[in-house]
């Protein structure tokens, strides 16, 4: 299977390109709205429950903490959404590639993931600007992103490639995720922090291994905080074996894929 | 003799339907739950294909053409049987997948051609050559989604043959584009086959098949019918195709010495006794005709049952099996009716041999409506064989003799 992503690495380095062309073509700003688009999503929830619902981080010396912090979450929610959305509908949208051309299938999810890592470092570089407006510098820890990054696309690419494929027999999958992934949204402390949240809810939290993911955003851009490595091992290992529970399926489907599409 | 570069053994795919998801899924984890319903596409699929040779699958829709091609290529996988490939396969599914709209002609020679397994070293090698075929000129740099559907077909058919492959495999796609480009996606798939690539063509266009064509499979209900040259399986399969509507029909077929195949179908309620060409002065048979003599078809119809209505249709066609000609009495308005059984009917017609030198042959149908898909009575496939020969018009060459003349004069004058 790797030999043939090797041999394949220009198609899909073109299609990774391909793919962010093509969202964003013929308009004025281009791949500019990838970064616009969730900073832009961030900056209203920021004005809306600071400003009107009055929600405060506990406390904190940091200026523009709430800020920092809603925007952290949201970049690693939107990673985590992006690849687990995209690799959900990869395989019904290339359908018709799939039927009428022999290629080694493993490199549309790849494709998919390639295009949402590309936005979401092009997102981290236009969230650094903006934290320094804040006059927020950064620190070491900062790099604790890199495996943020890792987790949290391991994670959504493995969940994401099973539903995919679940969702290639049945549509109703991916109406599924798409209520599912509202909820869990709410479940996850991005716009509210875990300290504020209610204490008969916290098991709830600790439980999402998106907590722990999104944390380590959050910790190391607003806090300059490493993460901590305990609260890691249930979200990475569920990461790697959804990871690897995923090739698995994938392998065993892969001849009936195209029979149904 | 040279040895197969595809085989095809016991080949077969069937379709599982299941009543509920989960049972499919539960198979993928090591279950083995049988499936609700089977379809079997195809199944029992036997040949094989030695370079240079041009084989053409033909069969009705739904008679599995299709998934055998998938088969071969590899985006489905068999059930049951194997295909064994033995070199390069280029396979034109359907123009222009993998291609984007945004980019340009030149990025999704990239991108397409990287779908299809090439190096970008490669395909930077190949772009002039691409670029010459498909004559896009400046719109190689456009985005494709500026192109009409002409020039994408030019392109995308321009990047699927850029390089010769062992087998090329090609499902109707070659009525794109215009009959310049047309033309010459044909005559390269012919000099690749000359160049000993084995050529896989699907199309519903008997002509097509007979001119590229050596050997042709007949597939129906997703089994071989039929395997043999390109002429006796094609004829096979136009009667075959009255078969559906005349449920009682009779297929006989014999090649006679020089080569030509004779088929016979129909109901054979209505037969003809004789069908014979004539000098139509002297009314002597004629076996070799000069260009521009007067001829006379006289065919002899017996009636073996009542029937309402009556017609006679000829095609004329050369000895690739193209057709040069061909109308019936539907549209001449001469509708025999109430023809009753025991008849014989006598039918004439009278035509100037235009035809230009070379081997020709009438194909009668004796039927009730304008095409014989209706009733059926008797098809003959190459019933009269006639040669032409120029003997006393100047040299011209091509299938059709036009009382052309010239006439020259000088325009300008030397002062």
């Amino acid at each position: 299977m790797l030999s043939a992503i090797w041999r394949f690495r220009y198609f899909i380095m073109a299609s990774v390109y391909g793919e962010l062309k093509g969202r964003y073509a013929r308009s004025r700003l281009g791949l500019l709205w990838s970064i616009l688009n969730p900073l832009a999503q961030a900056a209203i929830y920021a004005i809306i429950l600071s400003e009107v619902l009055g929600a405060k981080l506990g406390t904190s010396e940091i200026k523009g903490a709430y800020p920092i912090y809603l925007i952290s979450g949201m970049a690693a929610w939107g990673l985590f959404s992006e690849i687990l959305n995209r690799c959900l509908s990869v395989f019904v949208e290339y359908a018709g590639t799939l039927k009428k051309i022999s290629f080694p299938r493993i490199c549309l999810p790849i494709i998919v993931w390639g295009g949402a890592l590309v936005n979401h470092l092009m997102l981290l570089g236009s969230m650094f600007v903006v934290f320094l407006f804040f006059g927020h510098y950064p620190t070491w820890s900062w790099l604790a992103i890199i495996p943020g990054i890792v987790l949290i696309s391991m994670f959504a690419f493995g969940l994401g490639m099973m539903l995919g494929i679940f969702n290639v027999f049945s549509r109703d999958v991916g109406q599924i995720v798409a209520v599912v992934l509202q909820l869990w949204f709410w479940l996850t402390p991005v716009v509210y922090s875990v300290a504020t949240a209610p204490a008969h809810v916290r098991w709830l939290l600790d439980f999402n291994p998106m907590t722990a993911l999104v944390g380590i955003y959050q910790n190391a851009l607003l806090y300059g905080l490493w993460p901590s490595l305990p609260a890691l091992v249930f979200p990475a290992c569920l990461g790697i074996a959804f990871f690897a529970l995923s090739f698995v399926l994938f392998r065993r489907a892969s001849a009936e894929l195209v029979d149904v599409l | 003799m040279n040895s197969p570069v595809l085989v095809a053994k016991g080949l077969g795919k069937a379709f599982r339907y299941f009543r509920s998801n989960l049972s499919r899924f539960a198979n993928w984890m090591g279950a083995s739950i049988p499936p609700d319903k089977e379809f079997w596409a195809v199944r029992g699929i036997d040949f094989d294909l030695r370079a240079g040779e041009a084989l053409a699958l033909i069969g009705q829709n739904g008679a599995g053409k299709s998934t055998l091609l998938k088969l071969i290529t590899g985006t489905l996988r068999a059930t049951e049987g194997s295909v064994a490939v033995n070199g390069r396969i280029s396979a034109i599914l359907e123009l222009g997948i993998g291609f984007n709209a945004e980019f340009t002609g030149r990025q999704n020679i990239y991108q397409a051609g990287g779908l299809m397994g090439f190096s970008q070293e490669e395909l930077a090698a190949l772009i002039p050559g691409i670029e010459e075929f498909s004559e896009l000129g400046n719109f190689l740099d456009e985005p494709l989604r500026v192109y009409s559907s002409g020039m994408h077909a030019r392109l995308a058919f321009s990047l699927a043959t850029a390089i010769r492959p062992d087998i090329l495999i090609v499902d109707e796609v070659l009525s794109v584009g215009d009959s310049y480009f047309q033309h010459k996606s044909f005559d390269r798939i012919r000099k690749f086959k000359e160049q000993g690539s084995a050529i896989l063509f699907v199309s519903h266009s008997l002509g097509d098949v007979r001119t590229l064509c050596d050997r042709v499979l007949l597939l129906d209900k997703g089994k071989i019918l039929k395997d043999g040259p390109a002429d006796e399986v094609a004829d096979y399969y136009n009667a075959m195709i009255a078969e559906k509507e005349n449920a009682e029909l009779i297929v006989e077929q014999s090649r006679d010495d020089s080569g030509w195949l004779h088929t016979r179908s129909g109901t054979f309620d209505v037969i003809a006794d004789s069908v014979e060409l004539l000098d139509a002065g002297s009314m002597e048979p004629v076996a070799v005709a000069r260009v521009g003599q007067s001829l006379m078809l006289r065919l002899v119809a017996r009636v073996n049952r009542e029937i309402p209505q009556l017609i006679l249709g000829y095609m004329l066609k050369d000895r690739t099996g193209h057709v040069i000609w061909g109308t019936n009495t539907w549209h001449t308005k001469q509708i025999l009716t109430g023809v009753s059984d025991g008849q014989l009917i006598e039918f004439l017609t009278t035509f100037t041999c235009t035809l230009g030198p070379g081997s020709y042959s009438f194909s009668p149908a004796l039927t009730s409506t304008d095409t014989h898909l209706v009733d059926n009575y008797e098809w003959q496939d190459n019933a009269v064989v006639f040669e032409v020969v120029n003997s006393d018009r100047s040299f011209f060459i091509g299938s059709a003799w036009i009382d052309a003349s010239f006439e020259m004069r000088r325009i300008s004058y030397d002062l």
